[in-house]
Order: C-alpha cells, then structure tokens, then sequence
C-alpha cells in the first residue's frame, strides 16, 4: 500500500484536477457563483468519488475489461442517486442552488478517469485515499475561484461581507456566465506562469513551453487510453478528418 | 410558451455552451479546427435529438409509473450509453457517408454532459414530447453555433506570436469563451 499521506497530496496539490488535469470543466465554471456553492459540489464529488474509486477498485476483478466503462459509469450513477437524494433530503438549499448539476456528476470526466485511470488498478485502501485526496483537490479549487468571484461580484465571502458596499461597487458580470469564462482563464494563466517560472528555474526550457499543444481534443478525456490518445495508429476526432484510413481498414476486412 | 419561442430561448438566450455550461470539454478540446468543430457540432444535435425523445418516452412510460423517478439518472445515463452505441451500428449500415463523417465524434459523446443535461432539464420543466424535441434540436444547434463561431476564432488567434506564452491554449480560449458569452448576452431581452 502506497503512503496515504502522499496519495492525498498528490490529489490537491501535484496533479489538482482542475489546474493541473483539466478536467470536469462543467461545473467548474458553472456552481462557482459563490464560495459556499463551489464548496458544496466539491464535498458532493468528493463523496461520489469516494464511493466509486472504493466500489470500483473492489469488484475491478470480477469486470471483464471490454465492458468496464459501463460498469464503471453505473457504479457511479448508483452513488450520484444517493447523493442527490440525501442532499435534497438535509440541505434543500444547496440542492436549489446546484441543481441541474448534481445529476451531471454522473459525466463529470474526473470520476470516470480516477476510475479508469486508478481505481481500476490499485487496491481498495489506496483507492480511498486517492478519491479522497483528488476530492479535496477539486473542492479546494472550486472554493477558491467561488470565493473569488463572490468577493468581486458580491463584494462577500461564505455570506459575510469583505468589502463593505460603501466604497465598493460590486461588478456584476463576475458572478454572471461570462465572470466564470474569464476568472478561471485568468487563474489558469497565472498557475502556468508560476509553473513556466519554476521550470526555468530548474533549468528546465520554460520558453519553449507551447500551450496549444497541451491542450488536445483527448486532454481531458476519460476514455483516453481506450483509443490511444490519438496516436497516428488509431482513428481519433482530434485528428480529423480521417476516414481514409477508416475504408482501408474496412476493405482489409 | 410557444414552440419558436423555446427555440429561440434553447438556441440563444439560454445557449447550452456560454450561458448553461453544459458540454464545455468538447467546447475547449474539439474546437481547433473548423472542420472537426463542424463535425462534432452535428453529431451532437444528433444524438442529442434522440436521446431526448427516447429518454422523455422511458421517463413518461416506465418510471413514472413503476414510481421510480429517483431512478433518472441512472436510466438516462444508460439509456444515452445505449444509444450512441445503437447510432454508432445503424449509421454504419444505412448510412456509410454520414457515418464516414460523424463516426468518430459518436464515442466521445456519451461523456458529453449536453446530451444529458437536455435529457434533465425537459424532465424538470416537465415538457411534452414536442416541446422535448424542439428544446434538444435548439439547444444542440446552439452548441453547434457556438462551437463554430469558437473554433473560426481560435484558428485566426492562434497565429498571433505575441500572446505571452502562459496564456496559450486553454487560458487563452477560456477568455474568448468569456468574451462570446457577453456578446450572447445581448440576445436576454429577446425572450420575455
């Protein structure tokens, strides 16, 4: 069994889901009107999360590879219904304010790849840890930009005011659909620079860093290692279009 | 409501992409070409079309009532999985060009919170049949528009050698998506 305290750290901080991974960029941009919403859809992923690497990571030698993604995707539609259900059931609130969202958990691509890309390979204990860490990592983020688009937008934190409306004209726009777009850009901007700056400290060659290449049709995708990411040998949507090479392969046969 | 006006609110006011959030991975991955973006934009309506008539049809008669609404998202999830899958067959067969063209968007679509998303939002609002499908076909189109109008612009920006490098690729594409999401604004006194 790996060390819990690091398979945790990993999840917040060296692989973060959000600024590192890119991944469930949905609710990432949609529930961070405020702190407390961003807050509370990373506790409700988090303990989907938890479920379903536990879940997962414990049947994984009774599934046959070939039908996994099913598998995997009702195991997480099983908690996500528990979920919601208890969510509608102690904090009506919350379950007003995320709405359409707690259902989405169900495609939100982090669960499915630490599925794919964990559970599926490591045992229950490690399993846990590593939903619980990547859960910590994805609230954390959500809670940050949340805050900070309540603090612009609102002028409050968690409900308490920061910066009193006497001095401060609060800018709408950032709570509003196009505040999500371009504060979580912004952020993103600044956690590349932070990392370009280390690399070239490191001795790294931070000037050659080239973001478009990073950023792929299958980045962010779960299904990734199904279809080889989009190497030259197998057909990928990044790629098109390629259904040349399609017909050839449908003549061979 | 009236049907256009659904419409009108599904493709404009209340776009799936800048306005509801739903689908932004395809939204920021597949939108570097024009001619993929197309792609994916089509097989989305698609897909999106039918899993809302076939999700609003195994909502209405066996959910309902068996008394297992609680079971939705379970269904529906499986219910689309199933589908793409069936989509997937039957193109191949009946339709080789259309499949030659939207084939290898269809698996990526499962994921693709749209499709489901849709699926959620006809059951809340409890719509009909009808409207259920005028809703999908006009929110799917509005992804279709945003995805298009997205990817023209990344084409012309992503030849632009002064932009600091931090801010290359998805930083950059995120404020661009901020940006159309104001002008999509414009359109909130089109609908009362």
């Amino acid at each position: 069994m790996q060390n819990p305290l690091k398979l945790i750290k990993n999840g917040i901080i060296t692989e973060n889901p959000t600024f590192g991974l890119v991944l469930g960029m949905c609710p990432t941009l949609a529930v961070t009107s405020s702190a407390e919403n961003g807050f509370g859809m990373g506790l409700a992923a988090t303990a989907v999360l938890m479920g379903s690497n536990v879940a997962v990571s414990a049947i994984r030698k009774f599934i046959p590879d070939e039908i996994r993604i099913p598998a995997f995707i009702v195991v997480i539609a099983g908690f996500v219904t528990v979920v919601q259900l208890l969510i509608s059931g102690y904090a009506p609130a919350l379950d007003k304010s995320l709405g359409i969202f707690i259902p989405l958990i169900v495609v939100n691509c982090i669960i499915l790849a630490r599925a794919e890309a964990f559970a599926f390979k490591n045992g229950v204990a490690d399993s846990l840890f590593d939903g619980i860490g990547m859960g910590l990592g994805f609230t954390l983020a959500l809670t940050v930009i949340g805050a900070i688009r309540e603090i612009l937008g609102n002028g409050t934190v968690f409900g308490m005011t920061v910066l009193s409306p006497s001095f401060y004209q609060p800018a709408l726009l950032v709570i509003l659909a196009p505040g999500g777009f371009i504060t979580l850009g912004i952020l993103m901007g600044l956690f590349r620079n932070y990392r370009m700056k280390k690399k070239t400290e490191n001795g790294g060659a931070g000037q050659t860093f080239d973001g478009w290449k990073e950023l792929d049709a299958c980045g962010g995708c779960a299904l990734k290692s199904l279809c080889g990411g989009g190497n030259s040998m197998v057909v990928c949507a990044k790629n098109a279009p390629a259904p040349e090479a399609k017909t050839e392969k449908e003549a061979d046969k | 409501m009236s049907l256009i006006a659904l419409f009108i609110s599904a493709l404009l006011v209340h776009n799936i992409l800048l306005s509801r959030f739903l689908g932004c991975c395809p939204f920021l991955g597949v939108s570097n070409q024009l001619e993929t973006a197309k792609g994916m934009g089509v097989a989305v309506i698609f897909v999106t079309t039918f899993a809302a008539i076939m999700t609003w049809l195994a909502y209405t008669f066996i959910l309902v009532p068996m008394g297992l609404e609680y079971l939705y998202t379970l269904s529906f999830i499986l219910i689309i999985a199933a589908l793409v899958q069936f989509v997937e067959i039957v193109l191949k067969k009946v339709m080789p060009g259309l499949y030659k063209s939207l084939g290898i968007f269809l698996p990526l679509i499962t994921t693709n919170c749209a499709v489901l998303g849709v699926a959620v939002i006809n059951m809340n609002e409890k719509y009909t049949l009808i409207e259920s499908i005028v809703n999908a076909v006009g929110s799917s189109a509005g992804f279709l528009l945003a995805i298009v109008l997205m990817a023209g612009i990344r084409e012309r920006i992503e030849m632009n050698e002064d932009m600091p490098a931090a801010l290359r690729g998805l930083p950059i594409a995120l404020i661009t998506a901020g940006l159309m999401s104001i002008a999509f604004m414009g359109f909130n006194g089109l609908i009362k």
